[in-house]
């Protein structure tokens, strides 16, 4: 967006014509592919399951930026790698989904339930 | 993206109370929508299952007839755009990693009050992990 001439509210059409933009279309298209990601993650695992373990995207932009854009990473920043590596693995270890003892899934099998058995 | 606005007064001299409440908004309406999202996503199964019962189309029709997947996108619509008037206000190394690490221990204490998740010490420990980690990361 920055490499774009600044655009003002005044003309909204600019925005319009900047979501054809080879570079901001690939992009919105990879934020689809990542929200179908979650949103199927999200059907099979918990919430305190698949956020914790997103937050792993935040250490793969740092070491990119470290060893393809060639940016320096502070002694602080390394620090945050290897918490939220801690905190992934600790997260990894417990099971994704936390099963529910419902008594009326029992009687009335959802399709989905009726499909896994 | 630059969008020119008229200098706020606010900008030079940010209130400490305004500040708190721009980042405690985004932190609010992002963890609803989150807890929302996932209960919908919960109310509708495995997508992988019903994919390959029904399709792809099948699995995107069952999201998006589900009226609570909508409430959750309604909430983190409206938390992205408190983000974006945070930023207006306040700046970026503040924002970010005060958002982004505050949402990971507001949706453990959401999840397990709302999506009844089993939430034991080893996902309090991630949660409070990734939330110092990505404090780090983002300042």
């Amino acid at each position: 967006m920055t490499a774009l001439p600044s655009i003002s509210l005044a003309h909204p059409g600019a925005l319009i014509a900047a979501v054809f933009t080879p570079w901001i279309a690939a992009g919105i298209l990879l934020l689809i592919g990542f929200f179908a990601s979650y949103l199927t993650a999200l059907s099979w695992a918990d919430l305190t399951f698949v956020l914790p373990a997103t937050a792993f995207g935040n250490v793969i932009v740092a070491l990119i930026s470290r060893f393809w854009l060639h940016e320096n990473i502070s002694i602080l920043r390394w620090s945050g790698i290897v918490l939220i590596t801690l905190g992934v693995s600790f997260v990894a270890q417990s099971a994704p989904l936390t099963e529910h003892p419902e008594p009326a899934t029992a009687e009335h099998p959802t399709a989905t339930e009726a499909e896994t058995r | 993206m630059t969008i020119p606005l008229p200098p706020l007064p606010l900008a030079s001299t940010p209130n400490p109370w305004l500040a708190t409440a721009m980042i405690a908004a985004i932190v609010i309406t992002s963890t609803t929508g989150e807890v929302l999202t996932a209960a919908a996503m919960k109310s509708i199964g495995d997508l992988d299952v019903i994919r390959a019962r029904s399709g792809i189309f099948g699995a995107i029709r069952a999201v998006i007839t589900c009226p609570l997947f909508f409430a959750g996108v309604f909430f983190l619509a409206l938390s992205f755009f408190s983000l974006l008037l945070a930023l207006n206000h306040l700046s970026l190394s503040l924002v970010a990693p005060a958002s982004a690490s505050l949402t990971l221990v507001t949706n453990a204490i959401a999840g397990k009050i709302f999506l009844k998740e089993n939430v034991d010490r080893r996902r309090w420990a991630a949660a409070v992990l990734v939330c110092i980690g990505v404090y780090l990361l983002a300042h």
